[in-house]
């Protein structure tokens, strides 16, 4: 997709948690800077502005799905406007660690009408490429439930009163999103990158791939560091 | 009664045909007298043995603080604070006004969806976009807007406050530097986004221009034969 107006290009991973994908983005940005590139890095729920009521109303229990959807997308707006598509302007290459597709997941699961979310995105661009971090459930289950990582409330869908257990809540709520996003891989063109593949042999698929869609000799700092 | 009904899809986990009470409406522009007549409407209405609930824009205990303090910096985009409105009004949509809906209040809501979505449209929001984002408001059961001059608004503002907003004069538009003149084309463009709203979201104009005693008694009025309508009493 060519954006005249935006010459930079949209990269983004999505998957469920412990599929490893933040690693494989830290790696892919690591190499576009070796190479030169004028990169800008993104993650979801990372605004300053918004950090406060987000983190209030999370430890609090004050959100319902509707105003969860909500304070994610005004995060969401407010790095998109005043970062990715001012980075896209500027001919970068903008990494996101997790983009539109991971609401259309959590909230649809908590029952949010799709159309509804996907007018509410409808500002934010496609991205050019956008990878699926896909492994089996039970291997990502694992790799959260075995580490000692404290499950939060709402990562766990608590608020969706599946199990009154937390780790059986995860588990619930963690398949569902996954079954959704398995439904939008086609909508949206994911590229599936498997994730149980080793991190080294990952991150060489994703390279390549990125090395053949991308001219990224376009996309190197003029000016050297 | 009939049921109550939202404008699009309800938002998930709302059962609208529990709600029993009475949602009223009262928009206008800043200075348009509403808080003094919502005042008055609630103190006869108790009078009358109806239990009231209160509710306004940016009160809710979510994000109120967060959007206060980010009006005070003007450092979120137009979008931003859309959301962060629109996330306040859901807020006080599931957590106040459905509550109290389904305990059989009267719900007075000082301004609803209307104007938070002329602000935006003013500001270059998509209208699509802004009805889209508000389209699991329950609909009220009446609206009343007080229509009131531009000359006769800025007259009020100076008097309560000597100064005028930067907000409500839509300062950060950059329409002009003029704040008298910006106050006015700002006020105007709000007007005629209203106009548009009002002719699909059919709501009532209430001359504004009028003393605080004569706009209350036509609001009684109507209120009145709404109310009976919603708790049948004859």
């Amino acid at each position: 997709m060519q954006q005249p107006d935006a010459p930079g290009k949209l990269i983004a991973v999505e998957g469920l948690d412990g599929s490893g994908k933040s690693t494989q983005v830290y790696l892919l940005h690591q190499w576009l800077q070796g190479l030169g590139c004028k990169v800008f890095f993104s993650e979801w729920n990372s605004s300053v502005i918004v950090r406060d009521a987000t983190s209030k109303g999370k430890q609090k229990h004050l959100l319902t799905p509707t105003t969860f959807s909500l304070i994610h997308a005004t995060d969401f707006a407010d790095r998109y406007e005043r970062q990715i598509l001012p980075m896209l302007k500027a001919a970068y290459i903008v990494l996101c660690d997790r983009y539109m597709y991971t609401s259309f997941a959590r909230d649809g699961v908590r029952g949010c009408d799709p159309m509804w979310l996907r007018k509410l995105y409808g500002f934010a661009r496609k991205p050019d490429v956008t990878f699926y971090f896909k492994l089996p459930l039970q291997t990502a289950l694992g790799r959260i439930l075995d580490g000692r990582t404290k499950l939060k409330y709402f990562e766990a869908g608590m608020d969706l009163g599946f199990s009154i257990d937390i780790r059986e809540s995860f588990q619930i709520f963690q398949q569902m999103v996954m079954e959704q996003y398995d439904m939008m891989a086609d909508e949206f063109e994911f590229i599936i990158v498997d994730a149980s593949r080793s991190i080294p042999v990952q991150q060489e698929i994703i390279r390549s791939f990125i090395s053949n869609r991308i001219d990224l000799a376009h996309f190197k700092q003029r000016v050297k560091r | 009664m009939t049921a109550k009904k939202t404008y699009g899809n309800p938002p998930p986990g709302l059962d609208l045909k529990t709600l029993s009470g009475a949602l009223i409406v009262i928009e206008g522009p800043d200075s348009s007298g509403r808080s003094s007549q919502i005042t008055l409407l609630s103190e006869w209405l108790e009078q009358k043995g109806y239990a009231v609930r209160q509710v306004g824009l940016t009160r809710s205990k979510l994000i109120g603080p967060e959007l206060a303090r980010a009006k005070k910096g003007n450092i979120l985009s137009p979008r931003t604070m859309s959301l962060f409105y629109a996330t306040d009004f859901y807020d006080q949509i599931e957590n106040i006004i459905v509550p109290a809906l389904r305990a059989g209040y009267v719900v007075l809501a000082d301004r609803y969806i209307y104007t938070l979505m002329a602000r935006d449209i003013v500001r270059g929001a998509n209208p699509q976009w802004v009805e889209s984002l508000y389209s699991m408001a329950i609909v009220p059961d009446a609206v009343y807007f007080l229509m009131t001059s531009s000359q006769h608004l800025i007259e009020r503002t100076l008097t309560a406050n000597q100064s005028l907003d930067y907000w409500e004069s839509g300062m950060d538009i950059g329409i002009s530097r003029d704040w008298y003149e910006s106050y006015i084309r700002y006020q105007k463009a709000l007007r005629n986004e209203y106009k548009r709203l009002q002719n699909k979201y059919k709501f009532e104009i209430i001359n504004g221009n009028r003393t605080i005693a004569a706009i209350q008694q036509d609001l009684r009025t109507k209120i009145e034969a709404v109310l009976n309508d919603v708790y049948i009493i004859k």
